[in-house]
């Protein structure tokens, strides 16, 4: 086997430019977090405006792409829309864990529920199409879901010789 | 034999032969403490739901009796009932991999050439040997005895199916679709019997029971001494099945 010879360090740039950044560091970590809070900010104050001026996730103007929600039964949901969309997936979990592993039935954040309510009017499924419920947004978010290798997906389905 | 025989010691030997140790045999015969619990007041009833929101209490244990003796040769109604409620429906090229939540078996004496029937699913063990092994949790048994496996959870290692003396599960090979929205199924899981677990949770029997013309399944309570299934138990001799291996599986059979 050859072993080439390693190429010699040229210690002396090297550990000028180490040197060079930490004592910079301070500095720079200093104005990142001012820059940090002033971003926060600006966010804080733009996310207030556009909760209150808009209930759609993006502005009016158009510019930005936005996920066509089609909320194809009136209703409640189980819980207020901002709360849905940050935390339905945690709800789901939570359910998945106390329906299958401890029977509990009937309860509100039941998948089966969610689909019943938000099937789409057209296709009675929350999939198919980036119009459905389910798909739409997750297209737009980019989320890839494998809970309809199993679940059905369509409201009301009865599957072939199920008895009522 | 039965328990109304007068001799006390063959008694005995009727209510131990049959598994279902009576309150006062649970020491004598270890493994088959089937009444741990018997006559609690409000432990669920096979013919009424548990309230929404209620968990599944682990006074209860649903379990299956099955009469062989009753079992017609040739009939298929309690496998097709079940697998037409479960979904059970893929036809692969190579029939061995098909799913197979319940199969029914023949024993052949070979002396007398007298042939049994009897239909063969998970036996929802009390002590699950396809929970012991499974390296991920999915393999589980639900509080009133029902053995489950947690389709979230599972890889599809199918480790289960090699520790069940049961040949009681099955995988899945391929994509499926329609499913029964109660019934979730897909590939790359291992599944079997449920017991009907959502159909029981409705207060309804599960569909294999339901569907024998013959009666000679019947569904219930174990832990309830005046369920009609836990009478029987202590009136007829019952057999479990591979009871050497002392899983004190909740399926019993009679006339084998
Ligand atoms: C491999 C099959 C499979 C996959 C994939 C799957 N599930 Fe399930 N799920 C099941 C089974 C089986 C049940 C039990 C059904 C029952 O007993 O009623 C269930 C039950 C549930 C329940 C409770 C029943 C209900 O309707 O509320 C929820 C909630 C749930 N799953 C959520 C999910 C979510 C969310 C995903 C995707 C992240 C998912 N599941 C993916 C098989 C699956
Ligand atoms: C009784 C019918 C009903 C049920 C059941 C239901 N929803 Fe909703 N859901 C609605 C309605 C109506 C809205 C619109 C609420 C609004 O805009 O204020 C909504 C809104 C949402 C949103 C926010 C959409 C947006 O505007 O961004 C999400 C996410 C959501 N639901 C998910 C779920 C999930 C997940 C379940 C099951 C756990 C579920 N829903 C069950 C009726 C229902
Ligand atoms: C308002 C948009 C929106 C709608 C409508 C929506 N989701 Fe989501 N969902 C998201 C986003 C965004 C995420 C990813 C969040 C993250 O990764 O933190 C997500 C994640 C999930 C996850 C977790 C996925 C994972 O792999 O972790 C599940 C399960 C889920 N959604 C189920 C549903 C179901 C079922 C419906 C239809 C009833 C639905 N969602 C409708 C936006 C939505």
């Amino acid at each position: 086997m050859n072993l080439k010879a390693l190429p010699q360090r040229r210690r002396g740039a090297e550990d000028a430019q180490r040197n060079a950044k930490t004592l910079a560091f301070p500095l720079r970590c200093l104005s990142l977090r001012l820059c940090a809070s002033a971003v926060r900010f600006f966010l804080l104050a733009f996310a207030a405006f556009a909760i209150s001026s808009a209930p759609t996730l993006a502005d009016e103007g158009g510019r930005t792409a936005r996920p066509a929600i089609d909320i194809a039964n009136p209703g409640k949901c189980v819980a207020p829309a901002e709360e849905m969309r940050r935390n339905h997936m945690e709800m789901l979990k939570h359910q998945r864990d106390r329906t299958l592993r401890q029977g509990v039935r009937g309860e509100a954040a039941s998948l089966n529920a969610c689909i019943e309510c938000h099937a789409s009017k057209q296709t009675g499924s929350v999939l198919g199409s980036n119009d459905n419920f389910c798909q739409g947004c997750h297209a737009y978010a980019a989320v890839k879901l494998d809970c309809f290798e199993c679940h059905q997906p369509k409201a009301g389905f009865k599957a072939a010789g199920v008895k009522p | 034999m039965s328990s109304q025989d007068k001799n006390p010691r063959r008694a005995f030997l009727a209510a131990a032969g049959t598994g279902v140790a009576g309150l006062g045999f649970t020491v004598i015969a270890p493994g088959l403490h089937l009444m741990a619990v018997a006559g609690n007041a409000d432990a669920a009833n096979a013919a009424d739901a548990r309230k929404p929101g209620s968990a599944a209490s682990p006074a209860v244990r649903w379990g299956l009796l099955i009469d062989a003796n009753k079992c017609a040769p040739g009939c298929r109604k309690c496998i097709d009932a079940c697998h037409s409620e479960n979904g059970v429906t893929e036809k692969l090229p190579d029939p061995r991999q098909n799913s197979q939540w319940i199969r029914k078996i023949e024993l052949v004496d070979r002396r007398t050439g007298h042939s049994t029937q009897l239909p063969m699913m998970c036996q929802h063990c009390a002590k699950p040997p396809c929970v012991d092994v499974c390296p991920t949790g999915a393999s589980m048994k639900r509080a009133d005895g029902i053995v489950l496996v947690d389709r979230h959870i599972c890889i599809g290692c199918r480790y289960c199916m090699m520790a069940c003396p049961y040949k009681a599960r099955s995988f899945v090979h391929t994509p499926l679709h329609e499913q029964n929205p109660e019934v979730p199924r897909g590939q790359g899981c291992v599944e079997g019997c449920t017991l009907c677990v959502h159909r029981v949770d409705k207060g309804l029997q599960p569909a294999c029971v339901e569907s024998c013309p013959e009666g000679a399944m019947s569904f219930g309570d174990l832990n309830d001494a005046s369920s009609a299934i836990a009478k029987q138990i202590a009136s007829v001799p019952t057999t479990q099945v591979r009871a050497d291996l002392r899983l004190d599986p909740g399926v019993r059979y009679q006339g084998i």
